[in-house]
């Protein structure tokens, strides 16, 4: 996975509440096999009008939003469908960091398996970051400190540790896990005897 | 969370679940089933192809197309993307020796119906699926989630999850359901009062004599929508009605340990004294027929009621929230939801596809016909309940009502397949989501129970099911 440390760019302000997985990347891209090549689908219906023309004053359509590698978003962003095309898309457009006042469980947990980092912030900073982003004000994203900094704002935010951990080195979920083997082994052994009807075969 | 002391439904099966604590501090939880199909998961068994990894135990693991798969003509997936998808899956259950019901298969059907109808899904499991509404299956007492293709490709490799212990919300409905009133209609309130993120980090635990008072279909349409209001996973106790749905199905456990399990899915419960994060308690008889009117599940209101007001929000973004709305469903404030004029009706979905919903419509829609300028389609959530519901002459009675009856798959909650709304187009839909372009792009959702769209198609307009004989 990739890793995530630091990150310097424009952000995108998409000042809208309940943004859901069907927005970030509707239906018609998720009969892909691959995990790459979604950045152009992404925001699909805001982005484009139905003959697939560029609609021009969406804000990932405008300069310089449209290298955004940041996205400012309101309330409860990737709500729905439990679609891990929608971090793909984000991270195919070349967004690496998505910053609102919440987030849906499953979508904040997608973001993490692919290296990008959601911040929560409070809906007074959020306001503030709205308005530095529309202002096309440079932010800086520090993982290791936890700061946001944008123009004269400096923000602290919060992380599990794992989660940190994780982007920091980039690492591979499976392959800690698979570590554990043996306890994974040891459990079923028990199961198999505690509660047999799980481990019939059909 | 301890191991003494009086425990929720939630702690028992999770405690039950703890294979270990990694060395980040996470834990590690045993997956007992895993349902997968075709949309969010070949990439999973691509990674685990890349990095030459087994699945750790196949037979835990149950597989079926239902996206993508077309309602008419199933011999032939037009879409080309579809056919290789479907045939993507095919191919992967078969190299790694997973159980997979083909579209020809009476069992195929949509994933989380498919499970309660096999038996797979019972109480006490640990069951996840790459699908948000694997929730439906905690109507059984089982603790059941929705994960992302990366989580999926972790379950195959390992049958374990990294997880974080969830709240405990309880959310308990007392008293008789009044008339008219029925599971879809409590869940469509519960949200709406609430809210889509009211649950997040939450498991939910329905509770109460409403609650319990259920089958388990109603049940099943409960637990289905708690992603609705941002939930990890919904609840519910398992009881006599539980066990008694399990018994004999394919895949429940056999006479040889079917008394061992009742025992166990009988501790299962929470404890008397439990404790928990957040609490809500409701009246049922405060609840009337729901009716969304805007774009996210929580725009709701009774079906007696009237499109809000932006100008009567409590703050800025609630307002731009309402009028955004409203300017994509083409709606007018203080406009009566039974003026409310439909173009299609579509049943079905995991959250009510399955025979008692039909059977609600067809007893409402018998000896009648449909609006003539309505366009109605019904989709059995699998291919067995298709096959009862004929046996039951349930398609005789909605075919004459002029409804088509259409084979088992997803169909129209999504839209992945060609059943889709065309721009503009209004719909009275027992699905479980009304976001923009949900349905079909500028598509028009109005999500509502099986009797309220029953009746909403015969009128063409939505419509009280009290008012309707």
């Amino acid at each position: 996975m990739d890793k995530f440390h630091s990150l310097k760019g424009i952000a995108a302000p998409l000042p809208i509440v309940n943004i859901d997985t069907d927005m970030i990347i509707p239906k018609q891209f998720l009969k892909t096999i691959k995990r790459t090549g979604l950045g152009v689908s992404l925001f699909y219906e805001m982005r484009y009008d139905n003959d697939g023309n560029l609609i021009k004053d969406f804000v990932l359509n405008t300069s310089p939003f449209d290298q955004s590698k940041i996205l400012v978003a309101g309330d409860n962003f990737g709500c729905g469908s439990s679609r891990e095309h929608a971090p793909w898309s984000l991270k195919d457009f070349g967004i690496r960091s998505v910053i609102s006042t919440s987030f849906a469980d499953i979508f904040y947990n997608n973001c993490f398996q692919n290296g990008i980092l959601p911040i929560v912030v409070s809906p007074e900073n959020l306001d503030q970051l709205m308005t530095a982003a529309k202002n096309q004000i440079e932010f800086t994203i520090d993982l290791p400190e936890q700061i946001i900094k944008a123009g004269n704002h400096s923000i602290n935010f919060e992380i599990e540790e794992f989660r940190k951990e994780r982007l920091l080195q980039g690492l591979d979920d499976i392959g800690i896990t698979l570590g554990y083997q043996d306890k994974i082994n040891a459990y079923e052994e028990d199961k198999k005897n505690k509660k047999p009807w799980l481990f019939k075969k059909n | 969370m301890s191991n003494q002391g009086p425990k929720t439904l939630f702690d028992k099966i999770w405690s039950e679940h703890l294979v270990g604590q990694r060395e980040d501090g996470t834990n590690l939880l045993y997956i007992d089933r895993h349902l997968v199909h075709e949309v969010t998961s070949p990439q999973a068994f691509e990674g685990l192809k890349l990095s030459n990894r087994p699945v750790h135990r196949p037979e835990a693991t149950i597989a079926v197309a239902d996206h993508n798969v077309p309602t008419i003509n199933r011999q032939n997936i037009e879409d080309p993307q579809s056919k290789i998808q479907v045939e993507t899956l095919a191919k992967n259950t078969k190299e790694h020796g997973i159980q997979y019901f083909d579209l020809m298969d009476q069992r195929q059907g949509i994933v989380h119906i498919i499970g309660p109808e096999q038996g797979i899904t019972q109480p006490g499991m640990t069951i996840v699926c790459g699908d948000s509404h694997t929730s439906t299956h905690g109507a059984f007492g089982a603790l059941a989630f929705g994960i992302g293709t990366s989580e999926v490709e972790h379950v195959l490799a390992t049958q374990t999850i990294v997880q974080n212990p969830a709240k405990n919300m309880r959310i308990s409905v007392n008293g008789e359901l009044p008339f008219g009133v029925n599971s879809k209609d409590l869940i469509l309130y519960i949200i709406g009062k609430i809210g889509t993120a009211g649950g997040t980090g939450h498991v939910i635990e329905y509770a109460g004599s409403s609650i319990m008072g259920l089958s388990m279909e109603g049940r099943m349409t409960i637990c289905n929508m708690s992603i609705e209001a941002g939930a990890r996973a919904g609840l519910i106790s398992p009881d006599q009605t539980t066990f008694n749905y399990i018994k004999g199905r394919p895949y429940a456990p056999g006479t040889e340990h079917w008394d061992q399990a009742v025992e166990y899915w009988s501790s299962l419960p929470s404890d008397n004294d439990a404790s928990y994060d957040h609490e809500i308690v409701i009246d049922s008889s405060e609840i009337d027929p729901m009716v969304t009117w805007g774009t996210s599940p929580e725009d709701v209101v009774s079906v007696k009621g009237t499109v809000p007001n932006p100008s009567s929000a409590k703050t800025e973004n609630k307002k731009k929230s309402i009028e955004r709305s409203l300017e994509y469903m083409g709606l007018k404030p203080g406009t009566k939801i039974t003026d409310i004029k439909l173009d299609k009706i579509f049943i079905g979905s995991c959250t009510n596809g399955r025979i008692e919903d039909l059977r609600k419509v067809a007893s409402i829609v018998k000896d009648k016909k449909i609006a003539s300028h309505v366009q109605a389609m019904i989709v059995p959530g699998s291919g067995l309940v298709k096959k009862q519901a004929e046996e039951e002459g349930i398609d005789i009675i909605l075919k004459d009502a002029g409804f088509e009856w259409r084979e088992a798959g997803c169909s129209m909650c999504l839209g992945m397949n060609p059943d889709q709304l065309k721009p503009g187009e209004r719909c009275a839909s027992t699905s479980n989501r009304n976001f923009e372009g949900r349905q079909g792009r500028g598509g028009r959702t109005h999500l509502m129970s099986p009797e309220l769209a029953a009746a909403s198609a015969i009128t063409g307009n939505i419509s009280d099911i009290r008012d309707f004989t």
